[in-house]
């Protein structure tokens, strides 16, 4: 039973004995080999798609973006994103409440299930989605008599973007939840709130952090989901081509130019998403430290 | 608030945590739940909060059944081993959390949700730390916050458990001197929940000794430490020793002699001999008593503890003897306890 105090006052990395700290030639090789690896895998690639998005200038980079069949693209991201990143911040919510705070039987079997869009190749995913509201598929006679146009339109990327993308915030949530316990919740409901208010005012807040960082991993894999969008998309140009299967078509047509320009886009999101993570990181640090802590 | 728990069973799980317990608490008493790990005392404390539904039994408030009231209607304040402050709140936002989440006419105005807040802090003795943090505060002073937010909502009954558990000794002793003060002031009929005999002796008007989901003992402090009515509670509360005995005749034996104790109302047979090692008497003709040799001798503060075998079994027995005795020298040494009890053999 240590004092509380003690422990989240507590540097973390700064307490290492000198029993374990590396000799300095081992520190430096370490330190190689990990800029190494990052600069060769992750740094490379990104100033490549720039320098090619930019390649041909910045006329003909403005002229790529500004295609009537791009902008679809990008609004047809942007519309699919806007759909399922908010109905997985409450599935996502939902499954880690039930997870973190319950007992009950198949628990287990709901987390393994939780972390199956990771398990499955997206590919297998699509072809899921093919199967179930195919032509051929077991409700596809069904959803025809009824003029319900799922497969090669917009409804199934959003589908398939929603399976791939679920993890994300559950994933995120459930540890934080669980190492939290149900103890600031008793606290509130012994205080008079109601079960909406006991979450609205301290478990949302509580976990907004790990939230936070969810929702930007799940919205940065939706829009760049490619696998399972592919397969249930059709590829119908300006109508059901993402940004991703955008990219891959005129990579496919030789336009190298139009290709890097709209993967120079999916590229920017990427670093805004962790400039945003940082900054946000950096503001609230003291904040985020206080609620993760102790 | 008057509190009767009546006759209360719990299970989790199939496994009973308490066993029909009743008990009956005063209105404005400070009252202690005392036991071991696993003794079923958080439980207690947690369904009377209405944190948990009793498998069978019921719980008044009053004269009201309040068995099946949610812990919201039941108006209690509970203050957590944890403190289980919220963390994204200030201080004087975690004070007014109960006054904030209550609906309609009942809803105090912010400015006068402030002013309750600092005058809480007040009472516990944190004014001006309003805009602080929970992470900002030490153990103590959290503690003091936790009793505030319960005070906050003018609870029926103040629950604590542990509250003093997971501070130092030093803060332990001032903060319990505190608690007992703001009972005495504000009058609130309060449970809390210890492992810590001296805590619960010294703080509490009456202390409920409990063991294995049942209660052993209620009593004040001198009850349960002159008149322990179980071998758990004299083993349990205080220095004890015992000894195997037999009882015959109206007297206390030991193998074949008897050690000048007479016991009319206790049963014939096996028992066990109970005595503080510090309420003794040394006797030097050995005429009907208990005689040993010293096995050891131990300097404790202002006394000394000596361990004796006793018989040809060579139980051990321990007694405590002013320091500067002659009898700590000698290698056998000779005694009569002066109060004891018989507990019949198990």
């Amino acid at each position: 039973m240590a004092d509380p105090e003690i422990k989240s006052y507590a540097p973390h990395h700064e307490s290492q004995s000198a029993a374990v700290t590396e000799s300095r030639p081992a520190k430096a090789v370490l330190m190689i080999v990990t800029f190494a690896f990052l600069g060769i895998f992750l740094l490379l690639p990104l100033i490549v798609v720039f320098n090619e998005a930019f390649a041909k200038g910045l006329g003909a980079y403005t002229e790529a973006l500004t295609n009537p069949d791009t902008r679809s693209a990008i609004h047809l991201t942007l519309l699919v994103a806007a759909i399922s990143v908010p109905l997985n911040v409450v599935f996502g919510i939902s499954a880690a409440w039930a997870i973190a705070k319950f007992e009950f039987k198949g628990k287990a079997f709901l987390t393994t299930l939780i972390d199956l869009p990771f398990s499955v190749s997206p590919v297998i995913s699509g072809l899921v989605y093919v199967l179930l509201f195919g032509a051929q598929g077991l409700l596809g006679a069904w959803l025809k008599a009824h003029g319900i146009v799922i497969l090669f339109a917009v409804p199934g990327i959003v589908l398939a973007t929603i399976f791939v993308t679920f993890p994300f915030v559950a994933r995120e949530l459930i540890p934080l939840m669980q190492e939290q316990g149900n103890g600031d919740e008793e606290a509130a409901l012994s205080l008079g709130a109601n079960g909406w208010q006991a979450f609205w005012y301290v478990t949302l807040p509580n976990v907004k952090w790990g939230l936070l960082y969810g929702v930007l991993l799940c919205n940065a894999r939706a829009m760049g989901e490619f696998g399972a969008v592919s397969v249930v998309s059709g590829h119908i140009r300006g109508l059901t081509n993402t940004m991703p299967l955008h990219v891959e078509i005129l990579y496919n047509e030789y336009n190298a130019a139009a290709a890097f320009a709209v993967a120079s886009l999916l590229a920017g999101l990427a670093l805004v998403t962790l400039v945003l993570k940082t900054l946000l990181e950096m503001r609230y640090g003291a904040e985020i430290a206080a609620t993760r802590g102790h | 608030m008057e509190v009767r728990v009546a006759n209360v069973r719990k299970e989790f799980e199939r496994f009973p945590a308490l066993h029909d317990v009743s008990l009956d608490i005063k209105s404005g008493e400070l009252i202690a739940l005392l036991g071991p790990s696993g003794s079923g005392k958080t439980t207690l404390l947690r369904l009377i909060a209405g944190l948990e539904r009793p498998t069978r039994g019921k719980i008044f408030f009053g004269e009201e059944d309040a068995s099946q009231k949610s812990i919201q209607e039941r108006n209690v304040g509970f203050v957590f081993q944890h403190y289980a402050l919220f963390r994204h709140m200030t201080v004087a936002d975690n004070i007014g959390f109960g006054l904030k989440v209550r609906h309609g006419p009942t809803r105090p105005s912010a400015q006068e949700i402030r002013r309750r807040a600092s005058e809480l802090l007040d009472l516990v003795q944190l004014s001006g730390l309003e805009k602080r943090y929970p992470a900002q505060l030490s153990g103590g002073q959290r503690q003091r916050v936790a009793l505030a937010r319960a005070m906050a909502i003018e609870p029926a009954v103040l629950l604590l458990d542990e509250p003093f558990g997971a501070l130092d000794a030093q803060v332990r002793r001032e903060l319990r001197r505190w608690l007992r003060d703001i009972h005495d002031a504000t009058g609130h009929t309060t449970v809390f929940v210890t492992h810590d005999q001296e805590e619960a002796l010294e703080l509490a008007d009456r202390v409920v000794v409990m063991s294995q989901g049942r209660i052993e003992q209620v009593g004040t402090a001198d009850e349960i430490y002159d008149t322990p009515n179980s071998p758990f509670v004299y083993g349990f509360i205080g220095e004890s020793s015992s000894l195997p005995v037999k009882v015959e005749d109206g007297q206390v034996w030991i193998a074949d002699r008897p050690i000048g104790l007479s016991a009319t109302q206790a049963p014939q047979g096996e028992a066990t001999l109970f005595f503080r090692p510090h309420d003794v008497e040394l006797v030097d003709e050995c005429n009907g008593c208990i005689a040993g040799t010293v096995a050891a001798s131990r300097r404790v503060a202002g006394t000394r503890r000596v361990e004796l075998e006793i018989g040809g079994e060579r139980q051990r027995v321990e007694i405590e003897l002013p320091v500067d005795h002659p009898a700590a020298q000698k290698s056998r040494v000779a005694f009569r306890p002066r109060r004891w009890k018989l507990f019949p053999a198990a």
